[in-house]
C-alpha cells in the first residue's frame, strides 16, 4: 500500500529519527565496549567521546521534542489501526512514550554520574557544561549501575521498535516505513 | 694528646655553629607549617576536563627573612603517593608509567635563590626533583602576615613530560594535556615581619 506525502512525517523529524539512531546507537555501544577496557588514553578518549555524543542526543531530544509538539506526526493509516489488535495499540503508544522518556534520563543520568564522580564535562573538548551535581563519590557509585540499567532498558525498547517496524515492512506489508524513510 | 685537641676542637666548631645559627636571619627549625591550613595542589587536564588533585603529604623547611631574600633559603618535600585525585586516578598515579612512586618516592625542591619583586612578592628559583629529573623552575610567592602567622601562596606552571610523567601511550598530550598547574598555600609560623 502507498502512503502519500501528507502522510509522511516532517523532514526534519525524518532527519532526527534517523541521525538520532545512529548516534544513539553509537553511544550505546561505545559505552558497554569501554566499560571492559583498562585505563589507558584510548579509554578515555571514547569515554569522553560517549559523553560528547551523549550530550548532542541530549540536545537534539529537546529540538525532536519541541518538533513533535508543535508538528503532529501523521495518524496511523486507518487500514493499519484498524488491523491492530487493542494490546498492539497500547504498545505503539507504551514504546513510544518510554523512548521519549530514556532519550532525556539515559544521558541526564550519565551526565550526572560525570559529575559525581569528579569529572565534569567539557563538550568536545572546548566548552565547559556545569555540574548536575557536586563531585561525590558515593553519590557517583550509587548512580553508576542506574545509567547502565536504563540506556539497556532503552536497547531494549529499540529492538522492540525496529521489530515491530521490520513486521510491518516483511511480514504485513503494509508500506508503513516509508512513512519515516529517508529521501523523496 | 691529639685526642683532647680533638674534642677541643669538637667544642670549637660546635660553638661557632651555635653562633652563627643565632645571628642567621632564621634557623631552619624555627619556621613550620601548619598542615591542617597548607596545601598543596595541582590541576590537570584530559581531553580539556580540568582534573583537581592534591598531595596530602609533605614537608617544609624554610629559614625566610623578607628583609633579606638573599639569605633565605626554603626546602620541600612531596610523597607522591599521598596524591589524592580520585580512588582510580591514585592507583594509576603510582603506577611505573606516571611517578613510579615505588622508584621515586618523593618530589623536591630546592631553592637556589629568592628574589624579592616587591614588599610581600617574591621570586623563588630552584632546582625541582621529580622521578629522577631536576629541573629549574621559578615560583611566584605572595605573602600575607596577620597575628604572626604568614601566608605564602603561589602557582606555577610545569611540563609533566620534562619530568617524565606519563610516559608510553600517557605521552600523548592530546589525551592528557603537558602542561599541569601546580599551586600552594602554606601557612608559616616564626617568618619575620615583611
Amino acid at each position: 500500500m502507498a502512503t502519500s506525502t501528507a502522510s509522511r512525517y516532517s523532514g526534519l523529524a525524518i532527519v532526527l529519527h534517523w541521525v538520532l539512531a545512529v548516534a544513539i546507537i553509537g553511544a550505546f555501544a561505545v559505552g558497554v565496549y569501554q566499560d571492559e577496557l583498562p585505563l589507558s588514553p584510548t579509554r578515555i578518549k571514547l569515554i569522553n567521546w560517549h559523553k560528547w555524543t551523549g550530550v548532542t542526543i541530549l540536545a537534539l531530544s529537546v529540538l525532536r521534542l519541541i518538533w513533535r509538539v508543535t508538528h503532529r506526526p501523521p495518524a496511523l493509516p486507518k487500514s493499519i489501526e484498524q488491523a491492530m489488535p487493542a494490546w498492539q495499540r497500547v504498545a505503539y503508544h507504551g514504546t513510544h512514550h518510554l523512548m521519549y522518556l530514556l532519550f532525556f534520563a539515559v544521558p541526564l543520568v550519565g551526565w550526572a554520574y560525570s559529575s559525581a564522580h569528579g569529572y565534569p564535562i567539557v563538550l568536545f573538548g572546548v566548552l565547559p557544561l556545569p555540574d548536575l551535581v557536586a563531585p561525590n563519590p558515593a553519590l557517583a557509585e550509587a548512580i553508576k549501575p542506574w545509567h547502565g540499567l536504563l540506556a539497556f532498558g532503552l536497547m531494549g525498547l529499540v529492538a522492540l521498535h525496529v521489530a515491530a517496524a521490520l513486521k510491518h515492512q516483511f511480514i504485513d506489508r503494509d508500506g508503513l516505513l516509508d512513512r519515516m524513510r529517508p529521501g523523496r | 694528646m691529639l685526642k683532647n685537641s680533638l674534642i677541643n676542637l669538637n667544642r670549637r666548631v660546635a660553638a661557632a655553629v651555635l653562633l652563627a645559627s643565632a645571628l642567621a636571619p632564621a634557623a631552619w627549625a624555627d619556621q613550620t607549617i601548619d598542615p591542617a591550613q597548607s596545601e598543596v595542589t595541582f590541576v590537570a587536564k584530559q581531553l580539556g576536563v580540568p582534573l583537581d588533585g592534591a598531595f596530602k603529604r609533605y614537608s617544609v623547611q624554610m629559614a625566610f627573612d623578607p628583609k633579606k631574600p638573599a639569605d633565605s633559603r626554603v626546602a620541600l618535600q612531596i610523597d607522591l603517593g599521598s596524591v589524592a585525585v580520585n580512588v582510580d586516578a591514585d592507583r594509576e598515579l603510582r603506577q611505573p608509567a606516571w611517578f613510579n612512586t615505588a622508584g621515586f618516592p618523593k618530589a623536591t625542591f630546592q631553592s637556589t635563590t629568592v628574589k624579592a619583586v616587591s614588599r610581600d612578592h617574591f621570586n623563588v628559583t630552584g632546582k625541582l626533583s621529580i622521578k629522577g629529573q631536576v629541573r629549574d623552575v621559578t615560583i611566584p610567592v605572595q605573602m600575607a602576615q596577620l597575628n604572626g602567622v604568614t601566608v605564602a601562596q603561589g602557582a606555577f606552571t610545569l611540563k609533566r613530560l620534562d619530568f617524565k610523567v606519563g610516559e608510553g601511550d600517557w605521552a600523548d598530550t592530546s589525551v592528557v594535556a603537558n602542561d599541569v598547574q601546580v599551586r600552594f598555600k602554606l601557612v608559616i609560623k616564626g617568618v619575620p615581619a615583611l
